[in-house]
């Protein structure tokens, strides 16, 4: 009765191969990922301490941990993050809520892409041109984080456009019809909507630029600093550049505490994705719509 | 209430709508029939001065609301806020029951807690959701049934206060009960606010309205007494065709 024809029979097997090269496609994609991180959990592992994390740096890096770098890292982050969420979020609203459709906000949208796609380097060697000589804040804290912050303005805009342009058009237009202004809809319907999203995807990309060593590295990223910085306007050291250097130009440097090194640093990375992932799933649970 | 005179909409080089005269009385409702495409909703959203929000969308000619030029109110909000939209598609906007209701009044400044009380249970008594969701209003109005969250969208037009009340098409996604209870409703609402209302279905036109007009491929064909269009007594030919169910 239910006679397979050839046609049915190969469709079946081809069926078969495609999912099982996806799949294996699949896997390639995830087996670095594990790698890398076995590798340094192995080599990097047994480094990695309460004293470790908590004792600044000695003998070039040779001696001590890590503490100097990581409060650096996270001063740069939480600066940049600080300049870059209400500009880049603020620059979203305007495009997605308030933007006629025309010509220049094309060329803006053009503009926001392409200095997505700018070398990292290059947005040092700006922000040593713009931060550290002509608004003189000098080798600083602030200057590199401005740098940072400039370099993850486009993927902050654009995930927050993405966010608020998830909320659907009939939400706006319902109030637009009880003569809310664009603002009162803004505020009552389209933020409370999309700040979930907003907020995920500002965690997400703020949290790569803890890893980025090209921006900070002319502009507040020095080698060693004995102290801690006091300010936003003094240099610092930073896990990423502190990476570079003890595996690149100290001799004699203990393998254990190079991994040690990048195993934290890319723990930071994990942990703020981990945070936004799982906050994304709580808020998607009490979705509205 | 409302006067249209030499109204044109075009999106881009299409003409949606051409030269539309007609008017509408004071607490009436004003029914207009026509096939899909024929500029039925397009004409509404410009009644509202929708049409600004969509820059593809341009008008010609003028709208008299109570007698002064609507192109010429300076403050657009002012207007929407007098003029009641219900879609087609029901809109539950993504906050609590009460908050759906009470929001207009919030907009127009309406703080006390005992005032908005009191328009949110008299909306909703109004629009005949209230039975059913009076012990839980702050559950989300986006959950609510597809023929509750209509009614819904009825209670938060009336919160406005409005004098004229538009209505596209607000039985599409709606059960035929539903229906008759929305029905019911407007013929109460009539004695209150004038009605506009853009439907599919030549019947529901002939239930409620007291005039319609009747749009074709961006012409108002003709305006006339509902019953008139149904007795047969109409100017137009395709009028007839249509109403009997001819085409369209």
């Amino acid at each position: 009765m239910f006679q397979a024809t050839a046609l049915n029979e190969r469709n079946r097997r081809v069926e078969f191969l495609f999912r099982v090269l996806f799949g294996l496609m699949t896997v390639l994609l995830v087996a670095p990922v594990l790698i890398i991180l076995a590798l340094l959990i192995r080599e990097g592992g047994p480094a990695v301490s309460f004293d470790f994390l908590f004792t600044p740096p000695s003998d070039q890096g040779r001696q001590g941990g890590i503490l100097f770098p990581l409060v650096g890292t996270i001063w740069l982050v939480v600066v940049a993050l600080l300049a870059s969420v209400p500009i880049g979020v603020a620059a979203a609203i305007y495009l997605s809520e308030y933007a006629p459709d025309n010509l220049l906000t094309r060329l803006i949208n053009l503009a926001i892409i392409n200095l997505a796609g700018v070398p990292s380097i290059v947005h040092a060697l700006f922000g040593v041109g713009a931060f550290v000589v002509f608004f003189r804040f000098g080798i600083s804290i602030l200057a590199a984080s401005l740098t940072l912050a400039i370099m993850t303005l486009p993927v902050v805009i654009v995930s927050t456009r993405e966010a608020l342009q998830a909320v659907p058009m009939a939400f706006r237009e319902a109030c637009w019809n009880m003569g809310a202004t664009r603002w009162e809809t803004i505020r009552r319907v389209v933020l409370p909507n999309a700040i979930s999203g907003i907020l995920t995807g500002v965690i997400l990309e703020v949290s790569r630029s803890a890893g980025e060593t090209a921006p900070i590295m002319f502009t507040g990223a020095v080698t060693f600093l004995p102290f801690l910085p006091a300010g936003v306007l003094e240099p610092t050291m930073a896990m990423s550049l502190h990476l570079f250097t003890i595996s690149n130009s100290v001799p004699n440097m203990p393998d254990e505490i190079k991994f040690g090194t990048a195993l934290v640093l890319i723990s930071m990375v994990l942990l703020m994705n981990a945070a936004s992932i799982a906050f994304r799933m709580y808020l998607r649970g009490k979705k509205k719509w | 209430m409302l006067s249209v005179r030499g109204l044109t909409i075009r999106y881009g080089s299409d003409v949606a709508l051409e030269n539309v005269d007609l008017d509408v009385r004071r607490n009436e409702v004003f029914g207009i029939i026509g096939p899909a495409g024929s500029g039925k909703t397009s004409f509404l959203r410009t009644l509202n001065r929708m049409d600004e929000e969509n820059s593809a969308m341009s008008v010609e000619g003028t709208i008299l609301f109570n007698g002064r030029d609507i192109h010429q109110i300076r403050n657009v909000y002012n207007l929407r806020q007098r003029i009641g939209v219900v879609f087609p598609l029901p809109v539950g906007l993504p906050m609590t029951i009460y908050d759906n209701v009470a929001l207009s009044p919030r907009l127009r400044g309406v703080k006390k807690k005992s005032k908005l009380d009191e328009i949110v249970e008299r909306c909703l008594q109004r629009a005949a959701l209230w039975d059913e969701v009076k012990d839980r209003l702050t559950a989300l109005g986006s959950l609510l049934s597809g023929g509750q969250q209509q009614r819904l969208t009825i209670a938060r037009a009336l919160s406005q206060e409005p004098e004229l009340l538009l209505l596209d098409e607000f039985s599409i996604a709606v059960d035929p009960v539903t229906t008759m209870r929305i029905e019911d409703v407007l013929r109460d609402l009539k004695d209150e606010m004038t009605i506009v209302m853009v439907t599919n279905l030549v019947q529901q036109a002939r239930r409620l309205a007291d005039r319609t007009a009747f749009f074709l491929n961006g012409d108002l064909v003709e305006v006339g007494e509902t019953e008139e269009l149904f007795t047969g007594e109409v100017k137009d030919q395709r009028t007839r065709d249509y109403v009997e169910g001819r085409f369209g």
